[in-house]
Formats: C-alpha cells, sequence, structure tokens
C-alpha cells in the first residue's frame, strides 16, 4: 500500500516556490527516507523548580501514505509530539526531519510556510469561524497562499464537494450538525491538498455514529487521496481505522505496533440531511 | 497580499457589524465635530468682515478718553469733542470724505399707543455717508432743520417695526413720534442693515439732528463720537497721523502727553473681530481634535477585545500558516478600514450638520475641502497607530496557546 502512496506524496512535497515568500520554503529532498523523522526530541516546558519534561527522547518514523492513530493518556506527551510534528511548535532538543528538512532549526515564519505547504490540521474543536459561510471558511488556507479568486472558490467547492457537502456551501456554522461542521473542518485542511493531516481527536465531540462517517472521510483520504494521516484519539474504536497504532506514556513512546486489520467500511445509515 | 487583508479585515467587519459601528462611533464623532467647529466657524469669519463691511470700510471712530479703559464720559479731567472739532477735521484734513459728529442717548420712544426703549443718535446728514446708511422712504434733514435744533427724526426698521408696524421701510412716515418729553415727526426711514459687528440691531436707533439731540435731550453740546469717513482709496495711516496731530492741537496736549482721545479704525476692527473669529475657530476645532484622539483610543480598545476574543481564530489562521505579518496587516487594516469608514461618515454627518447649524446661526455655509481632507487623513492615521498594538498582539500569539483559548 505504501508504494502508490508515497509517490503520490513526493509529488506533492516538490520545491515550489511560494508566491508571497521572501525567504523560500525549506527545500524538501532526499527520497526514500521516511517522510517524518523525530530523533531523540524532547520537550522541556517552564524551568528551575517548575520544569516538566513533557518528552523524553522520543524516536519516530512516518512514511508517507502512512495511517498513524497516536494513543495515550492524557499527560503522556502525546499533544505535544503532535504540536512539534505538527510544525507548531519546536523541540527542545533533538531533531525533527520533514522530508530531510531541519524543523526544529526554522523560523518561525518558515515553519508557517511549511504548515500552509504540506500540511493540514483537524481539530477537536473544529474552529470554523463563527458567522462565515462554510466556503469562506474552506477558502482560508487558499488566501493565505494568493489564490486567485475563482481559483479558491472551485478548489473550496470540490473539497466540500468531497467531504460530502455539496451545496451546503452558504451555511455558517450556526447552521450546521457538529458533524457536518468537522466535515467542513476536514475540506479546510484539505483544499491545499497537503502531504500530512493532522487531526487531533477528530471525533471528540462528536456521537458514534458521526465519529465513524469522519473515520470513514479520513481513511478515505488516506487511501484514495494518499494523504498521510496522523491522528490522535482517546477511542481505542476510533484508533482501530489507522494502520498503526503509537501508544505514548509518560513522555515516552510505549508501544508503536501496526494493526494489520483497520475496521473496515461499516454499514452506515443514512447520512444526516442533505439539501 | 494587501488585497488579501483587505478581503479579509472587511469580511470580519461584516461579521460584526453592530460592533463595527459602535467602534468607529468615536471617529465619526470627532471627525463630524471638527469639520463643523471649523466649517462654521469659517462661516461666522466670513459673516464678521461681510458686517464690518457694511459698517463703512473707510471709517476712523474718533473718541475722547484714554486709548485703554472707558475713561470717556465720566471722568471729567478729559475734555468732550465739541461739534467744531468736526468742522476742523473736514476742513484742514486732506483725504477726509465726511465728518459727522455724533451724540448718543438711551430713550423710551412713544407712539401709536405703544413704546420702546432704544437709543437716539444726534448727528447731522454727513452720518449717512460715515455709515454707509441709505433711505428706505423719506428725506433726510434740512440745514435748518439741522441748525436749529427741529423736531423731526428718522426712524430705524426696527423701531419702526414695533412702533408702527406695517408694511417695512414706509409705514411710520409723517407720524410723530415722543421722545422723551418732546414730540419729533418722523421724516424718514432707515434702510435695514440688521446685526451689527457686535451682535447688536443696528436698525434699532431713532437719528435726529445733533442740535436737537443736545438742546431737548441731553441737554449739554457734548459730541461723544467723531465718524471720519476717509476718501475711497486713500490710506488711512498718513490720515491717522494728522489728524492726531490736529486732535492733539486742539486739545492743548503738550509735547510728553498721552493722546486723551482714541482713534478707532473699522478695517482694523475688522481684522481684530476676524482674528477673534479665527481664533475661536482653531480653538474649537482643537478641542474636536481631541475627541478624534479619543475616538482612536476606542478603536484601540475595541481591536484589544477583538483580538482577545478572536484568539481562536488567530491560532487558527497561524496554525493553516498564516504569517506573523500577515495576521498584523489584517488587524492593522481592519482598524484602518474601521477609522476610514467612521472618517467618511463623519464627513456625511458634519457637512449636513454645519448646513443645518450655518442656516440656525445665519452664517454662510462655507465647504472647507481642506479641512475634510485633513480630517480624513487624521482618521486614518489615529487608525494605524491605534491599530498597531492589538494587530502585533494578535501576530505574536502562540498558536498552541491560541488554539487552547476559551
Amino acid at each position: 500500500m505504501n508504494t502508490v502512496n508515497a509517490s503520490k506524496a513526493q509529488q506533492t512535497v516538490a520545491v515550489t516556490p511560494d508566491s508571497t515568500a521572501t525567504t523560500a520554503a525549506p527545500p524538501l529532498s532526499k527520497t526514500g527516507s521516511p517522510l517524518i523523522r523525530l530523533i531523540g526530541v524532547t520537550k522541556v516546558y517552564g524551568a528551575g523548580q517548575a520544569e516538566l519534561l513533557a518528552l523524553k527522547g522520543i524516536h519516530l518514523d512516518i512514511n508517507a501514505g502512512e495511517f498513524v492513530a497516536i494513543m495515550g493518556p492524557s499527560g503522556s506527551g502525546k499533544s505535544t509530539a503532535m504540536n512539534i510534528l505538527g510544525c507548531l511548535d519546536t523541540p527542545s532538543d533533538g531533531q525533527y526531519l520533514f522530508h530531510g528538512a531541519h524543523v526544529e532549526s526554522l523560523s518561525r515564519d518558515q515553519r508557517a510556510r511549511l504548515r500552509r505547504r504540506y500540511l493540514g490540521f483537524v481539530f477537536q474543536g473544529f474552529n470554523l469561524l463563527a458567522r462565515t459561510s462554510a466556503l469562506e471558511n474552506v477558502e482560508l488556507p487558499l488566501l493565505y497562499r494568493g489564490e486567485s479568486a475563482t481559483a479558491r472558490r472551485d478548489a473550496s467547492a470540490r473539497a466540500l464537494q468531497s467531504v460530502g457537502l455539496g451545496g451546503w456551501e452558504g451555511h455558517t456554522p450556526g447552521e450546521l450538525s457538529g458533524g457536518q461542521q468537522q466535515r467542513v473542518a476536514i475540506a479546510r485542511a484539505i483544499v491545499t491538498e497537503p502531504a500530512v493531516l493532522l487531526a487531533d481527536e477528530p471525533t471528540g465531540n462528536l456521537d458514534t455514529q458521526r465519529s465513524q462517517e469522519i473515520m470513514e472521510l479520513l481513511r478515505g483520504l488516506n487511501t484514495d487521496h494518499g494523504i498521510t494521516v496522523l491522528m490522535v484519539t482517546h477511542e481505542p474504536d476510533m484508533a482501530a481505522y489507522a494502520h498503526r497504532i503509537v501508544r505514548f506514556v509518560d513522555g515516552r513512546v510505549d508501544s508503536d505496533i501496526p494493526n494489520p486489520n483497520p475496521t473496515k467500511k461499516q454499514p452506515v445509515p443514512a447520512t444526516e440531511g442533505r439539501p | 497580499m494587501m488585497f488579501n487583508s483587505l478581503l479579509l479585515a472587511l469580511r470580519s467587519i461584516r461579521r460584526n457589524l453592530m460592533r463595527s459601528f459602535l467602534t468607529i462611533l468615536g471617529i465619526v464623532i470627532g471627525v463630524g465635530a471638527v469639520i463643523t467647529m471649523v466649517t462654521l466657524g469659517n462661516g461666522a469669519t466670513k459673516a464678521v468682515q461681510t458686517k464690518v463691511s457694511v459698517l463703512g470700510s473707510n471709517l476712523l471712530m474718533v473718541r475722547s478718553g484714554q486709548r485703554h479703559g472707558h475713561g470717556g464720559a465720566g471722568s471729567g479731567s478729559v475734555p468732550e469733542f465739541k461739534e467744531a472739532d468736526a468742522e476742523a477735521i473736514l476742513s484742514q484734513i486732506g483725504g477726509v470724505a465726511a465728518v459727522a459728529p455724533e451724540a448718543r442717548a438711551s430713550v423710551t420712544v412713544v407712539a401709536n399707543g405703544r413704546n420702546w426703549s432704544t437709543n437716539v443718535t444726534g448727528s447731522t446728514n454727513a452720518w449717512f455717508k460715515t455709515g454707509n446708511w441709505t433711505l428706505a422712504s423719506g428725506r433726510l434733514f434740512s440745514d435748518d432743520e439741522q441748525q436749529g435744533g427741529a423736531a423731526v427724526c428718522i426712524i430705524g426698521e426696527t423701531v419702526r417695526r414695533e412702533l408702527f408696524g406695517g408694511e417695512a421701510g414706509v409705514d411710520g412716515l409723517d407720524k410723530m413720534i415722543r421722545i422723551k418729553q418732546f414730540s419729533s415727526m418722523v421724516v424718514g426711514v432707515l434702510s435695514s442693515k440688521g446685526q451689527g459687528q457686535m451682535g447688536g440691531d443696528q436698525d434699532d436707533t431713532v437719528l435726529v439732528p445733533l442740535h436737537t439731540l443736545q438742546r431737548r435731550v441731553t441737554g449739554n453740546r457734548i459730541v461723544g463720537t467723531l465718524l471720519v469717513s476717509m476718501e475711497e482709496g486713500s490710506d488711512s495711516t498718513p490720515l491717522k497721523a494728522s489728524l492726531q496731530q490736529l486732535l492733539r492741537e486742539r486739545r492743548k496736549l503738550a509735547e510728553g502727553d498721552d493722546d486723551n482721545f482714541n482713534i478707532l479704525d473699522t478695517k482694523q476692527l475688522a481684522e481684530t473681530l476676524s482674528g477673534v473669529t479665527q481664533v475661536m475657530t482653531t480653538l474649537l476645532g482643537a478641542v474636536a481634535a481631541v475627541s478624534l484622539l479619543v475616538g482612536g483610543i476606542g478603536i484601540m480598545n475595541i481591536m484589544l477585545v477583538s483580538v482577545t476574543e478572536r484568539t481562536r481564530e488567530i491560532g487558527l489562521r497561524l496554525a493553516i500558516g498564516a504569517l506573523e505579518r500577515e495576521v498584523l496587516l489584517q488587524f492593522l487594516v481592519e482598524a484602518v478600514a474601521l477609522a476610514a469608514l467612521g472618517g467618511i461618515i463623519g464627513i456625511v454627518i458634519a457637512t449636513f450638520a454645519s448646513m443645518i447649524l450655518a442656516r440656525v446661526m445665519e452664517v454662510p455655509y462655507m465647504f472647507d475641502l481642506s479641512i475634510n481632507l485633513l480630517s480624513f487623513v487624521f482618521s486614518v492615521g489615529i487608525g494605524v497607530v491605534f491599530g498597531y498594538f492589538p494587530a502585533r498582539r494578535a501576530a505574536r500569539m502562540d498558536p498552541i496557546e491560541a488554539l487552547r483559548h476559551e
């Protein structure tokens, strides 16, 4: 499975000069090595007495096209790891190679460029802009990429279509159910055609049925579009969709096991209202 | 990038219409106040200039007494002017077109069963020339009437209206009115001049021959003021100098003595008065500008609240790859767009307000392009200055913290 998806991912990760860039996005090269590689990553919060070691030397390789679930109790460091993987935070020590590029040595703006180019984010709380239509919400990342208005509109409409919300473009988050809001958020994450989708408890605010719909969507993105998916979750049912489950305990990787039988498509009763 | 920031800013202004309106209210009021004040001030200055020119632009007013203080009538030690002084000025100084001796007294006039408190002016026919007065109807005084102190009078429009009513400028002619203790025939009605430069009603007067006033009202031969009208185009400075010299001689002032009279130039008066209104305009404009500044602080306040309230939104924008300066620009553009919007609304409101107020205050409406432009530019500048701090705060947020914000 990895071979097909990896080629797709490498294609996506080709270096294109950013139109608005004054300093170009970091060069990404070295095919063959893992897409994501953490080497001895530690993260320290606070200083002196209040010092807290959130990550105690993490080693983790993730290949392009993988679907990885990250689990672990609260305070195990999984969120910290996720922030570092999402280039939102930098390690205190150790190395983070994103397709060969040393993220730990990038500036704030360089990391922002890397995020807008290669990463998509899905959050537990959806984080949609209130009183803003679904289409405008999905357009947001494209605005920062400097795409033209028509390109934005077309890509956003397509993204909404692909998450099953064709026809809902003009609705604001207040007019959508939780499941629909999360699907808008996923559309926003994939509208830039990212290499990696980072989902932080994407089903945490949803009931079982909506959760399964979202998981189906993520799995489809992984298998059909070759997007590497990293997902933090508490729920074993959701983690069961992934091909690999990494468990964090106390700031370390406790276990890292493949899931040979990921959950297959389940008979889902008719989804909530479409227009 | 600039265009996108503008788009984002306008979107968020639209999302919060009510708040956006309240935010810019300070700027609206500030800009509105500045423009209204300055426009009305300019109108008032113009009105003053117009009214002083009605008074007669080439007029020198000579009064007895020290230049500073109102020592004139009551001080005793200072000699009063006499009619002969007026004749001397006319005959001995070149460039003088007319000289009118003037004396005044407050009286109650009665006619037609009504009475009216006014002042009676005693002068000669030269008074018409020095004061730019014309007759609406009737005639001037005859020489005999002037010499003999006849019981005749010419009344101002206000007095005419109060006593006789009826048609302006006409009714009351050839009627008798009682001035203090004597009856007097109305031989003429003055054309209306309206409000004077000091705000008084110039039409509220009764003119009688100087001798009539002196004999029948005041009982003395004092002339309060000498009105000296210069010939058109003559320079007031040398004329004033020779007038001063002549009066010093006639009043037997020794070399080192101070003048015991003063000469007031209406041109000077006009300049002084418009100077005063201009200072007032500047002052009011400055006070209004302070309110504009307060409006700017209002914008900063709301922008700070907005940044705090939209912390998660900012976190999201940063997470999906917005650069620091893009977030900065978005909030800065938002503040500037708000301020500019406030400026435009303020200009519109000020235009209507000053049109209406100019009518109410009876001053001309004078559109001033430069103050409109200046206020607008200033309000935009306020948007930049007061929008920068909140915008920088937004741009420097940590995306992780911001996304966690409740």
